[in-house]
């Protein structure tokens, strides 16, 4: 009975959408969001206050920070059922999956550290001293750098993840929040929440490429706080979320320079981009919901709205 | 309440050899008997200010670790009984060249004033005097706490955006209640609005047992209004006003709505972190005097980090410059005005269970920064020591 059931869902999977999963930190839940027609599909219950989410490389898993429980939790994505939890170390906010599937980088914001777990053996395997607060969390293609940037301390740390051992510390503007490789590994973007500024790092020698700056007229420059970011499909852009500005700027990557500002949803954090590369998802913490916007235009299609404080976003292929 | 620390704990400590590899950042505090008050259920905390010093050296130390710098903090402690400037000169014989300072305006000033302190950078994490930023501002004195001006501004947008502008007044007798007070009129006036009618708080009695009687009577014949000012900055009869009051009343000031420099209440903009790393060394909450003192600790090692002066006069210019900015969980970078050393920082508006709104509020626009809508502007300014006003 239970097989034939499972042979349905299988079997139905090629007609059904691509998803993007959001996590809202103040409903304890996670909302999933069909990536063509915009419909919530489900709302699944989570931990408490749940913030960073992704998915297992191979899309088996969803791993979500379920900050207030002190813990990771596993989620089938294709039922909601939580399958387990993972020891993450307290309060953890954001975290990175390695690029063999394996490991978890979890940034514990309440310790100053950042912790390493098997996902196999469901254990911790490290755990390296950081900075204050750290949050923004990103591993390199090739898996052998992984960086954790600390709000408080204003650095980016690098991580020998062979070693666990930090390579490098650099220093960033005020309040870094989120750190992305480029797809090549050569580029690092890390964001800055209060000092307002994206900062660009060769990974190799670790030295400040340049520094990109938001200027948007009739909002003040205090409000200009980039957060999350994303590059786009072919790499050539990045998406920076403006927080308090409600705007996401298009950055070009070989030039740094802001190309526009599309306007979105009240206090913007994360985004997520549909496995056919033609939108960006955009998670709205104050106005509670996601913007979804066509990549190719630029423009803002559809509000959905979803629980209180949309925090995380991750996108699924089902076909 | 300990109030034997003596002036001898902070001179025990070890003296740091200039700033090579290790800032020294002396905590120097005047410590007052807490005034009497109606209501027995408070205590003030016996660290006030001072674990907001400790967690400050704690945060900017973990960052100092990366960079090869370290910090340590030489707390003094003067008692109520024992002289501060002859212990400020202590310290100051012994090697202190930052100091973070709770003290009333008149120490602050002696010590501020003493010829061996000219060259040095002193934070000024607890008096909230208008003067101290206007005619009495000393060039070597910068402030993290926010001053009277600034709160009663904050009150004032609020007033405005609500538009419940119809305001009557309730003073209490004591200068820090006075000094509010005149503090809030001034902002009024600023904003163009005026008082309905204003009574001074008169009674002696203990209202615990008859402000269900006292209090209407009282306010009875006040004119009507939408707002309620009391000053009443010890938070002595405040509290028996609420829900006694002739007509249905809203309370703002010391009482109901307070503009507040920092409160246990705040926790947006990554405030709750700050909370609970505070809670989790003090096993308290964290007030408005220990954040003025967290921001000062915090401002000196963000100056480290960044700018790396060499002594505390390049230090202070550092801080002064426009390219500071400090993270201080409020929103908006902290930073300071270089005509009178005042940190610009949001003031939020609180209720005891809530942040109401958080000042400058939407719509109050300022040439520089939104920050300068709150407290004393630069034309208004009557402070000198800051140099050249351009």
């Amino acid at each position: 009975m239970i097989r034939a059931l499972l042979l349905t869902t299988v079997l139905a999977s090629p007609a059904m959408a691509d998803e993007i999963w959001v996590t809202n930190e103040l409903d304890n839940t996670v909302s999933v969001i069909d990536a063509d027609s915009f419909e919530v599909l489900h709302t699944y219950e989570t931990g408490q206050r749940p913030r960073g989410v992704t998915f297992s490389r191979d899309f088996s898993v969803l791993y979500i920070c379920a900050s207030d429980s002190d813990t990771v939790q596993v989620m089938d994505p294709n039922t909601g059922k939580i399958l387990h939890e993972l020891p993450s170390g307290e309060d953890p906010e954001q975290f990175v999956v390695s690029p063999d599937d394996r490991f978890l980088y979890i940034a514990n914001e309440d310790d100053a550290i950042t912790t390493v777990v098997d996902t196999q053996t469901r254990k911790v395997v490290a755990q390296i001293d950081v900075g204050i607060e750290p949050e923004g969390m990103a591993v390199s293609p090739d898996g052998k750098i992984q960086v954790t940037t600390s709000e408080t301390t204003n650095m980016a740390h690098w991580i020998d993840t062979e070693t666990h051992k930090i390579i490098a510390n650099t220093m960033v503007d005020s309040r870094p929040r989120h750190a992305e490789f480029s797809p090549d590994g050569k580029q690092l973007w890390v964001s800055a929440e209060v000092g307002g500024t994206v900062s660009v790092f060769d990974v190799e020698t670790q030295q400040e490429l340049g520094k990109i700056g938001f200027e948007m007229p009739n909002i003040r420059p205090e409000k200009l706080q980039p957060v999350g970011m994303k590059f786009s499909p072919d790499a050539s852009k990045v998406f920076v979320a403006l927080g308090p500005a409600n705007h996401i700027a298009v950055v070009d990557v070989a030039t740094r320079e802001v190309e526009e500002y599309i306007l979105v949803g009240r206090r913007v954090w994360h985004m997520a981009i549909s496995p056919d590369e033609t939108k960006l998802f955009t998670t709205n913490g104050v106005s509670g919901d996601v913007t979804v916007v066509d990549i190719a235009t630029r423009k803002p299609l559809k509000t959905v709205k979803v629980g209180r404080y949309p925090w995380g976003a991750a996108a699924r292929p089902t076909n | 309440m300990t109030r034997m620390m003596l002036v001898a704990t902070g001179l025990a400590a070890l003296a740091v050899p200039a700033w090579a590899d290790t800032l020294r950042i002396d905590w120097l505090e005047r410590q007052t008997v807490p005034p009497p008050v109606l209501s027995n259920l408070e205590e003030t905390p016996e660290d006030l200010g001072l674990a907001g010093a400790r967690l400050g050296v704690k945060d900017i130390a973990t960052t100092g670790k990366f960079m090869g710098h370290d910090y340590v903090l030489n707390e003094t402690r003067v008692a109520p009984e024992d002289d501060f400037l002859s212990a400020a000169k202590a310290v100051i014989a012994d090697g202190a060249k930052v100091l973070v300072v709770k003290a009333p305006a008149p120490d602050l000033l002696a010590l501020a004033d003493l010829p061996e302190a000219k060259d040095l950078l002193i934070l000024n994490a607890f008096a909230p005097d208008d003067s101290l930023r206007g005619a009495d501002c000393r060039a070597n004195v910068l402030h993290s706490v926010p001053s009277l001006a600034m709160r009663a501004d904050a009150l004032g947008q609020y007033v405005l955006a609500k538009k419940w502008t119809r305001l009557a007044l309730v003073s209490g007798p004591n200068p820090e209640d006075k000094a509010f007070a005149e503090a809030m009129k001034a902002s009024l006036t600023k904003f163009g609005l005026t008082l309905e009618g204003e009574k001074a708080w008169a009674f002696d009695a203990d209202m615990r047992r008859v402000a269900s009687e006292e209090v209407p009577l009282f306010t009875q014949d006040l004119p009507a209004h939408d707002l309620l000012l009391v000053a009443d900055e010890r938070g002595d009869f405040g509290r028996y006003i609420a829900y006694n009051t002739w007509s249905p009343s809203l309370l703002a000031g010391s009482e109901g709505i307070v503009p507040k420099g920092w409160s246990p209440v705040v926790e947006h903009f990554g405030a709750a972190q700050l909370q609970s790393r505070f809670i989790a060394d003090t096993s308290r909450q964290m007030q408005a005097e220990d954040f003025a003192a967290w921001a000062a600790v915090n401002a000196i090692g963000e100056e480290v980090a960044r700018f790396g002066g060499e002594d505390a006069p390049s230090m202070r210019a550092n801080l002064l410059s426009d390219k500071f900015r400090l993270a201080g969980f409020l929103g908006t970078p902290l930073s300071f005005r270089d005509w009178d050393g005042q940190m610009r920082q949001p003031v939020p508006l609180v209720t005891p269970r809530a942040v109401v709104m958080l000042a400058p509020l939407e719509g109050f626009l300022h040439e520089r920064s939104e920050l300068d809508t709150l407290g004393t502007d630069l034309r208004e300014s009557t402070c000198t020591a800051f140099g050249d006003k351009t």
